[in-house]
């Protein structure tokens, strides 16, 4: 059931001229905005920054998982020479959290500890070794309280509570969503199925440990360097907590090496750097261990689930109930966002008319979850898309072919509504259908071997900010100097997804300019209009389509002033690769530099700012305010997987990915970032996992938790299918996060056409897979 | 050794470092000094030939990888060094490294605070094992790649001490200790290698991990087989590596084999065998259930190698 649009679409990217149009930049191959500096070493990321007498901060972290903190003694640690400054939870009062709902985190613990790794007090010294001895002088009294360490435990009727607020047990968040007659739903199905999945934890990996320079200058003024996704939220965060205005505070984010989701916050570093220079009246620099970048996390949830779906003989979806029980860690983070996501978006892709959700997220003794590369809809994807496979089964349907029978279809808008306006899902699952022979291997390969298949969906941006404001998610600035030169500046931060290339890619479009007349300024809070960060797939949509309506403005003064100089009517005039012509008389032509000196003195200086506010999309109920945005992308992913039967190795052969992302504004940057989902998703499929051992991370090291190598890497064949989103700039969908959901349950359903044996948690180990193999054999020697 | 000898034990021996430095940033090593032997001319011998090789401690991983005497001679010893960590690691590891490898566990290699938080481990600071909290011993393991083959290759070893050298068995050397994995005393240092002739012998390792690099073996088994001419296995020699805390022989496995010819049935015989001995702990990535699995498939895997059997039997339908 489905609503056609009847308006117009309400976004702001203006004006689109009907039908394709070629173009000058969108579309080429290029490459990265920053290639050189990060290929010879001359990036300085957050750790290669040194300040005159910077100093150097380190924090004690909890060694119990779960205990009251009685008495800090700091002493001894202040009495050693080099050291120059101390702090406690007591110095830093203020709770915060990245969404107004769940302020419940100290920078320094107060009172009690919630994790193994939570940390408790930090120091600032001469060097790191002097710092770290000095943690070590600190006298910490603490009571262990049992640690509760899994769903299960967190939801036991004895269970100690982690936070004394919570009502029942250590349940932080219960939801319930109900969209259309449900009973009805199933009594008008033809079959019902139900399933249980599990989800293990995962954590990010960037390449780059966290790190974080702060210095408090004399003059009160407050400089933060960060290596984080989220600079503008960074910024309120230290406001409030150094309870500083905000105009105090300037934060920078130097080249950053990933991120994936695990730096969408204040972290206690980036916190207490700053105090800690205010204290030492030195520049202070922390930089975590790989370790400590563990106990950050803020990665994938652990996340039980149920799904009861109602299908017609056809495949067609009737009704679909879902649950879903989320392992929160310690505190709240993005959580209850993330316990809503894994309900939103199921009512995606494919059309599903009533619909139920229910979730709950729970607290537990460990290193508190948050946003992982598509953000709570990945387990989700996992469950129905497996669920799914297994329907098509007993329907006797091709899992493929149901699947693009069942489709959403484009301009329409879901039971819990989101407004779907571009959708190349049925071309992305023919183009899969196709490239992998899908229809030649599908339940025909030997024993062992197998393909599978799935379909995804995600968002181009978050439709609401995380605080509530009515203010633009993506501010843009352009000058032109009298060189013809484009500066712009906007508040985004480049993680290594390239929005750089992204913003100058727009705006030498807009322009007519090449790349190399693009010079930018990025993430810094002082220099650039705001941005909300990197995450949600959010930055191309909106700083994009801001960067594009500022370059817009700039491109109608030009225009103006080439008119008059060449005779020429504006609407016969185009602009490319630094040059303003006439598209009748190609011969008459206006240089950019020179058109930029004429509208300088005719306007006075070149400026021009532009921004972007997403449509209000959501729908008149509570909970509302997480699912929709402007733009979906869609994916769909098969795989190819052999499974040694002995050995219960899996090997992924191959993963062919088919992506709609309206249009790749750089095809290789695009790629990129599909291979690089791709690979996470597989990763988290056959070999990722974040566990835990006697409260305690079991295995807080590059060398033990498997992030797996080149070697191991599948062969990717990928597909960008252009939907030309009537919205995105120049068409422009996400590209960065939706490639990797489809492919967990594209090696599922793989395994399960190689083996006949459907696993039904995360990731599949060779563990796993000989247990079941064995099962299966014992059953069958049972039966004889 | 003047070094050594007058610092005592706050001295530590490095050649490559690979093993030594990450031990020392999670101070399980706290070496007040470091002496350098990466250079030390008496462990740079490297001789290899259809007689038998000499093989200096401080020879290269890389170099045991690549080198075409090594892989046309002993290929299995090539392959082994082929299959530890990564390249960087291999260019700067060495032989002497490797068969000094300190015992690994994952409640012992990690950082301090990690090891403080879990009240230590008996291979350091405490007097408990935390894989095993209520026995007397420790239980990390063995995890070299290059030993079991080398103990399969009946290779000798070169242990030097001031002026006093002595030669013995490669094998002789371990112990099934966690805490003190080898019988050397202080001050000993492994010279080199002597591997005898090859001839006859055909010898096979298998390694089992998560990732096709950088990880130690859950599992690795170094097969070597000697056949008179009518097939009759007439020596075989079974190590396995990453079950204990020793270079283990799988003897039970190895008499089985001797006098008769192999075939399946012997070789799922000697799976067996090896799969009752086998008695991995839960101290390393992967289970328990799936590494004493692996030791069964590996071993049939090498025997069949060895045998030229087709290398899976399919024993599920």
């Amino acid at each position: 059931m489905s609503t056609d649009i009847t308006e117009e679409p309400t976004g702001q990217a203006g004006d689109r001229p009907p039908g394709r149009r070629s173009f000058s930049v969108v579309g080429k191959r290029s490459r990265k905005y920053d290639w050189h500096a990060k290929l010879t070493g001359q990036a300085k990321y957050a750790d290669d920054l040194s300040l005159p007498r910077m100093i150097y901060g380190r924090l004690l972290r909890s060694p119990h998982p779960h205990a009251r903190l009685l008495r800090i003694d700091t002493r001894k640690a202040g009495a050693l020479p080099g050291v120059f400054a101390i702090l406690t939870g007591q110095d830093l009062p203020t709770k915060y959290g990245i969404l107004p709902s769940s302020q419940d985190e100290n920078a320094l613990a107060i009172e009690r500890v919630r994790y193994m790794g939570e940390p408790v007090a930090a120091v600032a010294a001469i060097d790191e070794w002097t710092a770290e001895e000095a943690c070590r002088a600190i006298e910490v009294l603490y009571e262990p309280l049992p640690p509760v360490m899994s769903i299960d435990e967190a939801l036991a009727d004895e269970t100690p509570k982690i936070h004394d607020w919570t009502r029942d047990r250590n349940i932080q968040k219960e939801v319930l969503l109900e969209f259309g007659d449900l009973e009805a739903g199933f009594a008008e199905a033809d079959y019902i199925f139900e399933d249980e999945y599990f989800f293990e934890g995962n954590t990010h990996v960037p390449m780059e440990n966290h790190a974080v320079v702060a210095d408090w200058a004399a003059n009160g003024h407050v400089t933060v360097w960060s290596s984080t996704q989220t600079p503008h939220y960074l910024h309120r965060e230290l406001a409030k907590v150094l309870e500083l205005p905000p105009s105090r505070i300037r934060v920078i984010v130097p080249p950053v090496g990933g991120g994936f989701g695990g730096k969408s916050e204040a972290f206690s570093h980036e916190i207490v750097a700053p105090v800690l220079s205010r204290l030492s009246g030195h520049p202070v620099k922390i930089c975590l261990s790989r370790e400590e970048v563990f106990y950050c996390h803020r990665g994938r949830h652990p996340v039980k689930m149920w799904i009861r779906t109602g299908v017609k003989g056809d495949g067609t979806i009737t009704a679909m109930d879902f649950s879903s029980t989320l392992d929160g860690g310690a505190y709240g983070s993005y959580g209850i966002a993330t316990t809503y996501y894994t309900g939103a978006l199921n009512t995606l892709p494919y059309e599903v008319p009533r619909y139920r959700f229910r979730g709950r997220r729970v607290f537990t003794n460990k290193p508190p979850c948050g946003p992982k590369r598509g953000h709570g809809t990945v387990q989700p994807r996992f469950a129905i898309e497996a669920h799914l496979d297994r329907v098509a089964e007993n329907l006797g349907l091709d899992p493929a072919a149901m699947r693009g029978h069942i489709l959403v279809k484009p301009n329409t808008w879901t039971i819990n509504h989101l407004r779907v306006t571009s959708c190349g899902l049925g071309d992305a699952i023919e183009a899969v259908i196709e490239r992998s022979d899908w229809t030649r291997k599908h339940g025909r390969m030997r024993h062992g071997q197998g393909i599978g298949l799935a379909c995804s969906v995600y968002l181009s941006g978050a439709g609401l900010p995380i605080y509530w404001n009515p203010m633009p998610h993506s501010g843009a600035q352009i000058k032109i100097d009298r060189g013809g030169g484009v500066t712009v500046y906007c508040g985004t931060s480049d993680i290594g997804q390239d929005s750089d290339s992204m913003l100058a890619c727009v705006v030498a479009e807009e322009l007519g300019v090449d790349l190399d007349a693009i010079h930018l300024v990025t993430g810094d809070t002082s220099l650039a209009p705001v941005d909300l960060g990197s995450y949600s797939s959010r930055v191309t949509f909106m700083a994009g389509n801001a960067a594009r309506q500022a370059a817009a403005q700039l491109r109608a003064r030009l225009m103006d002033v080439a008119a008059e100089t060449l005779e020429v009517p504006t609407d016969r005039l185009a602009a490319a690769g630094g040059i303003i012509f006439d598209r009748q008389d190609t011969a008459r032509q206006l240089p950019f530099d020179e058109a930029a000196r004429l509208a300088e003195a005719r306007f006075g200086t070149l400026g021009a700012v532009g921004s972007y506010t997403p449509p209000r999309l959501a729908g008149p109920y509570k909970g509302s305010g997480v699912g929709p945005s402007p733009a979906y992308s869609f994916t769909c992913a098969a795989a190819e997987v052999e499974v040694d039967t002995e050995t219960g190795e899996l090997r992924v052969r191959k993963i062919w990915v088919a992506h709609d992302l309206g249009r790749a504004l750089n095809p290789t940057v695009c790629e990129g970032q599909i291979e690089g989902g791709v690979y996470m998703g597989w990763a988290e499929a056959t070999i990722e996992e974040q566990v835990f051992r006697k409260g305690l991370h079991k295995q807080p090291s590059l060398l033990e938790y498997k992030i797996p190598a080149a070697q191991d890497t599948p062969d990717i064949d990928t597909v960008m299918i252009e939907s030309d989103d009537p919205e995105g700039p120049f068409g422009a969908k996400e590209v960065g996060q939706g490639p990797l959901a489809p492919v967990i349950p594209a090696v599922t359903n793989a395994v399960y056409d190689a083996i006949g044996i459907r696993l039904t948690s995360t990731p599949i180990t060779p563990d796993k897979i000989l247990h079941v193999l064995e099962a299966r054999r014992k059953r069958a020697s049972a039966a004889v | 050794m003047a070094l050594l000898a007058e610092h005592g034990t706050d001295a530590m021996l490095m050649a490559g470092g690979t093993d030594l430095l990450p031990n020392i940033k999670h101070r399980v090593a706290t070496p007040e000094h470091v002496v350098s032997i990466r250079d030390l001319p008496e462990l740079q011998g490297f001789e290899v030939s259809e007689h038998g090789a000499t093989l200096g401690a401080g020879t290269r991983l890389s170099r045991l990888e690549h080198d075409p005497q090594i892989r046309r001679v002993y290929p299995a010893l090539a392959e082994s060094a082929s299959l530890i960590s990564v390249p960087q690691v291999r260019a700067v590891g060495t032989l002497g490294g490797n068969i000094c490898l300190d015992t690994r566990c994952n409640y012992y290699n990690q950082s301090y605070e990690w090891r403080q938080a879990i009240g230590f481990c008996m291979k350091r600071d405490s007097p408990i094992c935390r894989v095993a909290p209520g026995g007397d011993r420790c239980w990390a393991v063995a995890s070299a790649d290059t030993v079991p083959v080398l103990i399969a290759l009946r290779a000798d070893v070169e242990v030097v001490s001031g002026h006093q050298e002595r030669v013995l068995p490669l094998e002789a050397i371990y112990q099934d200790d966690g805490l003190e994995p080898t019988t050397l005393t202080f001050g000993e240092i492994v010279q080199g290698i002597k591997i005898p002739p090859p001839h006859g012998y055909v010898t096979v390792y298998q390694k089992f991990r998560l990732r096709q690099s950088f990880d130690f073996p859950l599992v690795g088994i170094a097969v070597s087989i000697r056949s008179d001419i009518s097939g009759i296995v007439a020596e075989a020699r079974i190590v396995m590596t990453a079950v204990a805390s020793y270079p283990e022989r799988a003897e039970p496995a190895e008499r089985l084999l001797v006098g008769a010819p192999l075939t399946e049935e012997s070789i799922l015989a000697a799976g067996n065998a090896v799969f009752r001995q086998a008695k991995p702990m839960d101290n390393t990535a992967g289970t328990i259930f799936h590494r004493k699995r692996m030791a069964r498939i590996l071993v049939e895997r090498a025997l069949r190698r060895i045998a030229q059997l087709p290398e899976t039997m399919q024993r599920v339908s």
